[in-house]
């Protein structure tokens, strides 16, 4: 989960890295009262939106007074940046900025570590400067069991080449986002920039966090409060609230399977299907797991007519501990609980474990919305085909 | 032959005593594996009952630690059935015990405890398989793992996959043939055991003539695998990719399974793989269709 700036802020601030003040506002009058609580003086007001660019947007803008700062509010929120509206900004204390230096840690998938990265040219695009000037780059890998000590975070200060004033502050600093990066079980802890104002002090002063969400389940119950709702999907919250592993997709042929990858898959053979028939695409992705049963089965087609952009289901399952004829129970008994909800033509493939004795309970019950599919290439065909009927 | 795991492994199971733990328990007994006992330290001294392949009651001790386990009962293999919460502290007390080969099927565990564990196993004598995969089979002589030991028997063919269910459909598909030994390495950013790992050992392994390789989004182990096979593989070799419609940044399914900007998508890896001679199927029946092809001409 990636958070918003703010976000990030609050929790650099919770673990005693230095920030500015900032406080975040829905609505103009929102922004006011955060401008005067943070002194009525100079304050940035500047949108929060997950993604970059957004300065040369028009997304940060500087405001002298707290009605100004309430007209910038006006300006900026309901702001289109990338696609993403502006539903919040947040008003940060001003600073008077001598020098910005930029710094990462990061989960490094293919060495199986973290990864420390650190310059002292900040403020630019990390991916450009990594691509102009590599060498103004320090890259320093972090072990996961040592972490960043004091001898690891002097190794990083040293490598990106701070001025020997400079090197405890910043060091210090990033000891304090090494907590927060192992204390929030975080995959990315970035400051671009991380600054040091006219008065010589180090301060992050925009964060960017995305947090492990399997550790959030397991050990960071606050962390749900973090959760952008607005921004999710109705029926994407829909399906979570039921338990379902649901992402919606922009296509016509809903999909149901069981297991990450064949799901995956079964999206792909979708689309090469639906190239023959208008370019039909995969309407989401939805892995039921093991399971399989009526209950699941029925919340997983509930979600998925109810996406009005869904003209037809694939249903694809591989019996492996489930047998198949639990899962053709399952969908019999999912299209019962529905009744009259399920308007839209199903095409299953069962494969694998007791199949013939699954095909032969969904041939019994004789749905009229159902048909059945030999292959799992078929059955995209066929799938495909209905949704552009 | 096979890799990693033969009729000769002596499988405990760390979680015997749980849902998922009891119930894989039966089904890798009903494979035919040697499983020897269980660990939950709030259990220790009771037993847990089965019943073996042939019908036959198998009364399995449950031990208070891995290392007593191991020394009462010469396991080699660990099956972890531990909630995610707990899952490293479980794998880093079979690290310490020395067992070989540790096989994580649980969904979900943090991935800096999985780093942490990663981490801890260096220069130590473990292979970690997973975590979040469906583990290891041997078809016809031990299973450590969730894998349906019903689909097919011994064969030619090695299988190294990210994916639970496309190892099924692929063991599925090729049935006929039959597999020296399927492994599914997991879906989970961080791994144990890598399809590098698996192919290496596959292509030491006399009983394989020829390896599927599944991968999926996220990552560059499709990538670094193709340079692997490039230098290191004589046998043929060939892969799917899942995830080509997937949108950028969101995770599908598995944790691993993302696209980071314009890193880890199905087309790189798919590119990667053909460039050095991997034929790589469009869809899983198209790559079975491959395979088939290369073992009717071996």
């Amino acid at each position: 989960m990636d958070l918003f700036e703010y976000q990030a802020r609050d929790i650099f601030e919770k673990h005693g890295v230095p920030v500015l003040g900032g406080v975040v506002a829905t609505t103009p009058d929102e922004a006011r009262e955060g401008a005067e609580k943070l002194g009525g003086g100079t304050v940035v007001v500047k949108a929060q939106v997950k993604t970059g660019g957004r300065g040369k947007a028009g997304g940060v803008k500087l405001a002298h007074s707290p009605e100004e700062a309430a007209q910038k509010a006006e300006e900026i929120l309901g702001m289109d940046i990338k696609g993403h509206t502006v539903h919040r900004v947040m008003v940060a204390a001003g600073a008077k900025i001598a020098e910005e230096f930029y710094f990462s840690v990061l989960l490094d998938r293919s060495n199986r570590n973290y990864l420390a990265m650190c310059s002292v040219e900040g403020g630019m695009e990390i991916e450009q400067l990594a691509v102009e000037r590599p060498e103004a780059l320090a890259k320093v890998a972090v072990d996961p069991i040592v972490g960043i000590d004091d001898a690891k975070a002097a190794e990083i200060v040293d490598a990106a080449g701070f001025a020997e004033d400079l090197k405890a502050p910043v060091a210090d600093a990033i000891r304090k986002l090494w907590t927060v990066f192992t204390a929030e079980d975080a995959t990315l802890v970035e400051v671009n920039p991380l600054v040091r104002t006219e008065d010589g002090k180090i301060i992050a002063l925009d964060g960017k966090v995305t947090l492990d969400e399997n550790a959030s389940e397991v050990r960071h119950p606050d962390h749900e409060a973090l959760e952008d709702k607005d921004a999710t999907d109705p029926l994407e919250a829909k399906a979570k609230a039921n338990g379902l592993n649901y992402v919606k997709l922009d296509g016509e042929v809903g999909i149901i399977g069981n297991g990450a990858g064949l799901v995956m898959s079964t999206l792909d053979v979708v689309a090469y299907a639906g190239e023959a028939h208008g370019g039909v695409k995969p309407a989401n992705f939805l892995d039921i797991g093991g399971g399989a049963n009526s209950q699941v089965m029925a919340n997983g087609l509930d979600v998925i007519l109810h996406d009005p952009q869904v003209k037809s289901v694939f249903v694809n399952v591989f019996g492996g501990i489930t047998a198949c004829d639990e899962v053709a129970k399952g969908i019999v008994g999912a299209l019962e609980i529905l009744g009259d909800e399920a308007t839209k033509p199903l095409v299953v493939r069962l494969d694998g474990n007791n199949v013939a004795l699954g095909r032969q309970i969904l041939a019994d019950a004789n749905h009229p919305l159902v048909t059945l599919a030999e292959t799992m290439d078929g059955g995209a065909e066929k799938a495909a085909e209905l949704a552009n009927a | 032959m096979s890799i990693y795991l033969n009729s000769d492994s002596k499988i405990i199971v760390q979680g015997i005593t749980g849902g998922m733990g009891a119930k894989h328990t039966a089904l890798m007994l009903d494979s035919g594996a040697q499983i020897v006992g269980g660990v939950n330290a709030r259990k220790a001294g009771t037993t847990v009952e089965h019943v073996d392949q042939h019908g036959h009651d198998v009364v399995l001790p449950v031990f208070g630690t891995v290392k007593e386990a191991m020394a009462e009962t010469g396991a080699n293999v660990s099956v972890l059935f531990v909630p995610p919460a707990f899952t490293k502290d479980a794998a880093i007390e079979a690290v310490d015990a020395e067992m070989p080969l540790i096989v994580v099927i649980t969904e979900g565990v943090p991935v800096q405890d999985t780093a942490e564990v990663w981490a801890y196993l260096q220069g130590k004598s473990t292979r970690m398989i997973g975590p979040n995969c469906p583990g290891i089979i041997t078809p016809g002589e031990s299973l450590a793992g969730i894998t349906p030991h019903t689909i097919t028997g011994k064969g030619p063919v090695g299988l190294v996959s990210k994916s639970g269910t496309l190892t099924y459909q692929m063991m599925y598909e090729l049935k006929d043939f039959g597999f020296s030994t399927a492994i599914g390495i997991g879906g989970d950013p961080i791994v144990g055991t890598t399809h590098i790992d698996a192919l290496e050992a596959f292509e030491n392994d006399p009983e394989t003539k020829a390896i599927v390789m599944i991968g999926e989004i996220g990552g560059d182990a499709e990538e670094r695998a193709a340079a692997y096979i490039a230098e290191h593989v004589t046998k043929p070799v060939v892969g799917y990719v899942a995830g080509f419609t997937a949108p950028e940044g969101k995770t599908m399914g598995h944790a691993g399974a993302i696209v980071s900007g314009s890193a880890g998508t199905a087309q790189a890896k798919k590119e990667a793989l053909e460039a050095v001679g991997v034929k790589v199927g469009k869809t899983p029946s198209e790559t079975a269709e491959l395979m088939r092809e290369i073992l009717q001409g071996l």
